[in-house]
């Protein structure tokens, strides 16, 4: 098919992430690619500025791995369970090794947004009396050009690379999410390079059949790659739930730097790609994490005009 | 045959959800919050409808989410956002009746820090930040807050300010939040598991009730501060069976949270 970008993980990532460089792999809890994730680690990618709303597992093991110099985000921890250790380590006591750049959650979703809008900030009503201003310097108060009112201001995110996991895309790039939507759009807008990753490749006809479930345009995007259960342990809506036990596992893991390593080595360096990974995790574990049972939207009817 | 007593987490998530009769909107923090919350739309507030940070107005869970963003919160919600809408126009829009937040330390005045023990730029320990709490504390109409007490987490001043409360004092805030046209009017109650504090006028919390089991000595050894305690302190009302069976079968069988 001519104008098609899709890839393996492997060449994407050796064409698209450079040293360097400032990576968003969004998707807030849902659709995170641990698969491109972990293709960066074995590649050995080095001195990247990590940017997510919620570092998450991921960067947890990106940052173990070595992968990283600085961390953008507005809440860092492991849902639902607990702290990411290996992060941790790196930012507590007298000698942080990690820099940190941390705003809340609206912050971050401004910070994209004005970098998708090439706006030179966004404001918003947060951060008044608290700390964080002065804990990151790059929030500041704004007045209104129309009046009195002080509204605090973010600057704009352009990431080098975004990386997003989605249910679909075409040949093109043309994608489709549903479930939580995050900040995915935002976040591929405001990049320089973005790679999307899927889980089922689908014919342009398809994406045409339903626009309005398309967020991002393959306008924008350098790379598709398709790797189902590409998210796990995260999740994707209606394919596989997210593998919580994995989640209250890595507690003890990433507590433990030497088991956090063998880990590692295990599930990332001695696998050469994400099949493997698949295999590995075996058919046990993709049969619990199906989902129970269906729940299909109902269609509508866009109609045909002309 | 009659189950066994509740224990004071389960004290405190029967309280805290409770609170939430007649509500209307609720924004669900991660945690003890999404318990108590998922546990009063089953009893007292049916009518609630729960909002996620994660872009979810309208859920109505299948199972306890284990993390506010879990695929149980989307399948028959109301409605699915963008995360700009869901803070802009949601949230910052002034749509949110309640914030349900938890706090790592918290000062009489309801100011919380989920931020950094110790130092900002050389933490003794790093906690996980603002995410949404910061905008909740200013936006929601009003900010339920639930934590286990100690006196590690009811602290005289806390380490770092990430979500505003009272600020110094009661009157002081109330004009900053109007001056700033704040939609919220900050925290109203604080659940914890030895009791119930409400607001005086002062912005200082007060002790209304005491979870049946505990005492005012261990209120106080577990409070930073000398605590204002209500002339007409009673008793926190038991859990009634249902309530307790449902966080016990239905909520969390795991004990996740209530363990």
């Amino acid at each position: 098919m001519s104008g098609s970008k899709v890839a393996t993980m492997r060449d994407a990532i050796a064409a698209l992430v450079r040293d360097g460089d400032s990576v968003a792999i969004e998707g807030f809890t849902h659709l995170i690619s641990f698969a491109a994730g972990h293709e960066i680690i074995r590649q050995g990618r080095r001195d990247l500025t990590l940017i997510r709303m919620t570092p998450d597992l991921i960067y947890d093991q990106m940052v173990a791995a070595g992968t990283a110099s600085g961390l953008v985000f507005s809440w860092l921890g492991n849902p639902g369970v607990g702290s990411l250790h290996a992060i941790r380590r790196r930012t507590e006591g007298d000698a942080p090794t990690l820099a940190l750049e941390e705003y809340s959650h609206f912050g971050m979703v401004g910070r994209y947004t004005a970098g998708a809008m090439r706006l030179p900030f966004f404001p918003l009503r947060s951060y008044f009396e608290t700390d964080l201003p002065a804990a990151n310097p790059r929030i500041r108060p704004i007045r209104s050009p129309y009046g009195d009112e002080l509204v605090y201001a973010v600057p704009p995110l352009n990431p080098d690379v975004t990386i997003v996991h989605a249910q679909r895309a075409d040949a093109a790039g043309n994608t489709q999410i549903w479930g939580l939507l995050g900040c995915q759009k935002e976040a591929a807008f405001a990049a320089d390079r973005v790679i999307v990753v899927v889980e089922e490749l689908v014919d342009e006809a398809v994406i045409r059949a339903d626009p309005n479930r398309t967020a991002i345009p393959g306008v924008i995007v350098d790379a598709v790659v398709v790797e189902p259960f590409g998210a796990h342990p995260s999740y994707s809506q209606g394919h596989y739930d997210r593998d919580s036990r994995f989640y209250v596992e890595w507690e003890a893991i990433s507590r433990d730097p030497e088991r956090l390593d063998a880990w590692l080595r295990e599930w990332v360096h001695d696998l050469p790609d994400r099949a493997a990974y698949r295999e590995k995790l075996g058919p046990e574990t993709l049969a619990r994490l199906r989902p129970t049972g269906s729940a299909p939207s109902g269609s509508v009817d866009y109609g045909r005009y002309g | 045959m009659s189950a066994a007593p509740a224990t004071r987490t389960e004290r405190m998530i029967v309280a805290a959800a409770r609170e939430l009769a007649g509500k209307r909107v609720c924004f669900v923090g991660v945690g003890l919050p999404n318990i108590a919350v998922n546990l009063a739309q089953r009893t007292v507030a049916p009518e609630l409808e729960l909002v996620y940070e994660s872009g979810v107005y309208g859920a109505r869970p299948g199972r306890l989410p284990l993390s506010i963003g879990d695929p149980t919160i989307v399948t028959g919600a109301t409605a699915v956002t963008s995360m700009l809408e869901l803070f802009g126009y949601y949230l910052q829009g002034g749509r949110v009746d309640v914030g349900f937040l938890g706090a790592a330390q918290i000062d009489r005045y309801g100011n919380i820090n989920t931020t950094v023990i110790g130092d900002y730029a050389h933490p003794r320990t790093r906690l996980p930040g603002s995410g949404g709490a910061c905008e909740i504390a200013i936006d929601a109409r009003e900010v339920f807050i639930v934590m286990r007490q100690s006196a590690r987490s009811f602290v005289e001043r806390i380490d770092f300010r990430t979500s505003p409360g009272n600020l110094g004092g009661g009157e002081a805030a109330a004009r900053l939040r109007a001056e700033q046209g704040w939609t919220g009017h900050g925290p109203s109650v604080v659940v914890t598991d030895l009791g119930v504090w409400r607001f005086g006028t002062d912005g200082e919390m007060v002790l209304v009730s005491l979870h049946p089991g505990a005492t005012l000595d261990e209120v106080r050894g577990a409070t930073g501060w000398a605590p204002a305690i209500a002339p007409d302190l009673r008793p926190t009302p038991e859990p009634e069976p249902e309530e307790l069976r449902l966080i016990r079968e239905e909520l969390d069988p795991a004990g996740l949270y209530t363990r």
